[in-house]
């Protein structure tokens, strides 16, 4: 199963969705195409705001981390957070802030514990470059990376309880290595979290 | 800029019946100026309507037969622009009030055959979003595709999906603000008191006196632009660049931005009605939506049902990107469909006005989906 066939089991029909982090409105559009969501996007770059208007979809242009405090709390039923904590200047607060603003949150981060970033800078001595991280360290976005450990750990630290979570191999499909163990063979994982 | 619309020509009509203004006063048979560009398809679906700022006319876009200058929304509306009138049937009037051939105070009262001046009724965003009802009754436009518009033209719009929510499918609000701050009613109203002080003014009844508050008026005129434009756009356009490479140690324009302040209070004293102005600044200060709702502006948006695109420019200060911000807050709050675009632009207020390219990507994009 892929991801967007998970978040899409995960999130109840009808629903009222908020995505932070929304890009060209991809998971958005499935979202309330398939399952009749109410959706809202925040989105910073101006040519994914673009695309996200232009197939009909609601989004602000907002930069997450100058703070989300005009979302009330409770306000939707799920805040979608994919790909984006990595980026973000306080992964820790927005974080809290997700769980804040939404009944339940789905939450997709990039594995840096995995095996091949792991080898890559055991023998390489360089900072890994793979498929999921393909830019170099100084020109990358991704400025906190974590392990799916790293991740876990902070969930329980903000005391944010984890309700369910898949994890994904290179390929974005649910092995056996990587559901056996994530953080060396699953390069995403999913979770749905609350607080 | 090209001359895509051609040549255009601005339209007049008496709207029958009568407009009950907030303030509890009657306009009848109002008089209306307005222009169209595009043609209205069969079924009346692909109509919008354009709605101008304080110092705006019906003269959106194209120009008129023997003249050069194009309307104020030329960079967005014509063929093949982010309003497509290839697309869309585009209808820009002059709001009552207005001194362009649109019922106001340099009309004449056809009760008494006087001309209204001060006595002329002080009308609201509300009564003009009525009067512009009134006029989509007679075009036979009984849904609005989308009512878009600037500054106080995205008020009217923000207006228009409050009012009338099954009468517009998408709205445009530009560089507007849900309510002025006291900067913004402080800028009003010196503009006012240098009209009114005018010996000239006259009460208001500068036109049976055969006077006019020139004076007033380009001074009011020349402290409006300052707040149109960014001190960006300013030091860049003018910086200290002098008339005459030297200092002439005396009173007269030396500086490039004072020569051309005057040069714009001139052409604006020389063209625009004084009580006009002082009433359009008024319906600026008294616009405030949320009034009504004890101050709570996402109540004020209760009944809305259009699709809404909010815009703020980065230097923008006379409605800064933040008074935007509060419109797509209420609206997110409302639980209303809501877009929002904080586009970077060094133009200051005047930015809705230029064809910048985040800008027309995102209103086309809009008015397209």
């Amino acid at each position: 199963m892929e991801s967007i066939e998970v978040i899409k089991n995960w999130v109840v029909e009808g629903s009222e969705i908020l995505d932070l982090g929304c890009g060209n409105g991809e998971i958005l559009n499935i979202l309330s195409k398939e399952l009749d969501a109410t959706t809202l996007g925040v989105e910073i770059n101006q040519d994914n705001i673009n695309e996200c208007i232009k197939s009909g979809l609601n989004v602000i242009q907002q930069n997450i981390d100058e703070g989300l405090n005009n979302f009330a709390d409770k306000s939707f039923d799920i805040v979608i957070m994919s790909q984006t904590i990595q980026v973000l200047k306080e992964p820790k607060k927005a974080l809290l802030e997700v769980t804040r603003i939404g009944k339940e949150c789905i939450v997709t981060i990039p594995n840096f514990g995995q095996l091949t970033t792991r080898l890559k800078l055991l023998f390489g001595g360089k900072m890994p470059i793979t498929g999921s991280l393909p830019n170099q360290w100084y020109d990358t976005e991704n400025i906190h990376l974590c392990t799916i450990k790293d991740f876990e750990v902070l969930c329980r630290d903000c005391e944010i309880n984890i309700l369910n979570k898949r994890f994904f191999n290179t390929s974005g499909q649910e092995s056996a290595l990587a559901k056996t163990s994530p953080n060396l063979f699953a390069s995403t994982a999913i979770y749905k979290i609350s607080k | 800029m090209n001359d895509s619309l051609g040549i255009v020509e601005a339209i007049k009509v008496t709207l029958e019946g009568s407009l009950e203004l907030e303030c509890g006063k009657t306009l009848k048979n109002l008089d209306v100026v307005y222009e169209t560009y595009g043609d209205l398809n069969s079924d009346a679906s692909n109509a919008i309507l354009v709605c101008h700022a304080l110092s705006g006319n019906h003269h959106a876009a194209g120009r008129y037969e023997g003249e050069k200058k194009f309307g104020w929304w030329d960079s967005l509306i014509g063929p093949g622009k982010a309003i497509d009138t290839n697309r869309f049937f585009v209808v820009c009037p002059n709001n009552i009030g207005g001194c362009h051939g649109s019922i106001g105070p340099s009309s004449r009262n056809i009760e008494t055959g006087e001309f209204f001046g001060p006595d002329f009724p002080i009308i609201t965003v509300k009564d003009w979003v009525k009067s512009q009802a009134m006029l989509s009754d007679y075009l036979g436009i009984n849904q609005w595709h989308a009512v878009v518009g600037g500054s106080l033209g995205g008020m009217q719009a923000l207006e228009w999906s409050r009012l009338f929510p099954k009468r517009i499918k998408k709205a445009g609000v530009i560089a507007a603000a849900p309510k002025l701050s006291a900067q913004n009613i402080a800028f009003n109203e010196v503009a006012r008191q240098a009209i009114i002080k005018d010996p000239d003014f006259q009460g208001g009844r500068y036109l049976d006196k055969e006077t006019y508050p020139k004076q007033g008026l380009r001074l009011a005129r020349m402290i409006g632009h300052i707040t149109y434009l960014s001190e960006e756009a300013m030091r860049s356009k003018f910086g200290r660049e002098l008339k005459e490479e030297k200092l002439n140690f005396g009173f007269d324009a030396e500086f490039e931005i004072e020569s051309y302040l005057r040069y714009q209070g001139d052409i604006f004293s020389e063209s625009f009605d004084a009580n006009t102005y002082l009433l359009m600044t008024k319906i600026l200060d008294y616009f405030d939506p949320a009034n009504e709702f004890n101050g709570n502006l996402s109540d004020a948006f209760r009944e809305i049902e259009a699709q809404l695109l909010i815009v703020s420019f980065s230097t923008d200060w006379r409605f800064a990107p933040e008074r935007s911000r509060e419109i797509v807050n209420a609206l997110i709050e409302a639980k209303k469909n809501v877009s929002y675009l904080e586009i970077n632009s060094p133009h200051g207020h005047d930015s809705f006005l230029f064809a910048n390219s985040d800008y027309v990507k995102g209103l086309t994009s809009f008015l397209e989906n």
